[in-house]
């Protein structure tokens, strides 16, 4: 595929498509893309329910230089159909990591936005899923790193949410999204009483960037701004974080003593208040800079 | 879901090496277009996939007034297409042709 040029490349993460974020975040030139869209590797499923493919399928996978480190990335595209996992789109994912094993690079580096699962093709992207987090593991385990970046508006949720908090890194901006069920599936299966997914500064303080680096999910907060986002992957690209069974026994007592703590708050402005955080309405409003100095003395949630 | 199959004839017939390039992304109102380089004697085929189905004369329409400013002499263009209206298919033709120039 031909390189996008200079007037394509976009400042804004949040803004740019999968593959103007590849263009923006590589060193110039050195994407080099597997199973192109010219190969037109498209859903079997779709176009029986009479829905319009993608040449991609909603993800672009390959390999490219990070200040001349040889890394691979997937980059998932949640303009078409939210970035949700296809039976096709899961395989290349997981045809990534797996080309990890034998390529050795320095880090795998996945450019997440996606709502989960494709409903369209059922139990294939639930399937899809489990094989991606398998290949990721594999990966951790030969001590590669696999670093995720969340930023785009479709945010990451249902099996995405679950992959990325499989990475060794996971870095986000105030824009990005994270969790398990979004938004308007707990509106839908709960109630609007619950949660109200219209509401959007809710929405944001619950499953935002700025909570997930309270709660100690996402490592990195950074501002929506390519460059940035660059820094930040090239400062932990090559550090991967062994996965053994003492961090995995600690990491549940974390989550036990999360449940205790916070679990009968009703909105992050309790937590963040419970955190020893002294004027927590305003967190939400403040530029990523000062937000981090603001919450730099929160009660650490490590053991 | 329509299927359409269009042939223009190009203006200089020049043959380009160039890579394949893909624009736009699928989504509702949206489309993207693939150009790729082919042997094809001058024309050009286009290839479209659209959710809209009985709308093949306007694609015709746009498709030919994208072919009176763009060479597209020996060329392949695939098309998938989420029901874009013909404004916003003219636009993304015209930026397919940009980023496969490399203007």
């Amino acid at each position: 595929m031909g390189d996008l040029s200079e007037k394509h490349r976009s400042h804004s993460y949040y803004e740019a498509n999968a593959r103007q974020r590849i263009a923006a975040l590589l060193d110039p030139g050195s994407f080099e893309e597997l199973i192109g869209p010219a190969e037109r590797c498209t859903s079997p499923h779709l176009d029986q329910l009479g829905l319009p493919c993608a040449f991609d399928d909603g993800i672009v996978i390959g390999r490219g230089r990070l200040s001349g480190s040889e890394i691979l990335l997937a980059s998932q595209e949640g303009g078409f159909m939210g970035g949700a996992v296809g039976e096709v789109h899961g395989a290349k994912l997981t045809g990534l990591l797996e080309l990890a094993l034998t390529e050795q690079p320095v880090a795998v580096v996945l450019l997440m936005e996606s709502g989960g699962v494709r409903l369209h093709e059922a139990n294939a992207g639930l399937l899809a899923i489990s094989e991606i987090l398998r290949a990721l593991l594999s990966v951790r385990a030969a001590g590669i790193p696999v670093i995720g970046l969340i930023g785009g508006a479709f945010g990451c949720f249902g099996g995405m949410g679950i992959v990325a908090r499989c990475c060794d890194t996971l870095i986000a901006t105030e824009e990005g999204r994270l969790g398990l069920s979004g938004p308007d599936v707990i509106e839908t299966t709960m109630g609007v009483e619950e949660f109200d997914a219209s509401d959007r500064a809710l929405v944001w303080r619950t499953v935002g960037g700025k909570h997930r680096y309270l709660l100690g999910e996402v490592d990195y907060l950074v501002n929506d701004d390519m460059a940035a986002l660059r820094a930040a992957i090239l400062q932990v690209h090559d550090e991967s974080i062994p996965l053994t069974l003492e961090s995995l026994e600690q990491e549940h007592q974390l989550l036990s003593r999360r449940i205790e703590d916070y679990g009968h708050c009703d909105d992050a402005l309790d937590i963040w208040q419970k955190m020893g955080l002294a004027e927590p309405h305003i967190l939400p409003l403040l530029a990523i800079q000062d937000f981090l100095e603001a919450v730099a003395n929160r009660k650490p949630t490590d053991l | 879901m329509d299927y359409l199959h269009f042939e223009l004839s190009g203006q200089s017939a020049q043959l380009r090496d160039q890579p394949a390039v893909l624009t736009g992304v699928v989504g509702s109102g949206n489309l993207e277009v693939l150009i790729e380089t082919a042997e094809l004697e001058g024309l050009c085929q286009v290839q479209v996939s659209t959710s809209a189905n009985g709308f093949a004369e306007i694609w015709g329409a746009v498709l030919n007034d994208s072919a009176l400013r763009h060479d597209l002499a020996n060329l392949r263009i695939s098309i998938n297409d989420g029901g874009a209206t013909p404004a916003v298919v003219s636009l993304r033709l015209d930026q397919a042709m940009e980023d496969f120039l490399g203007v």
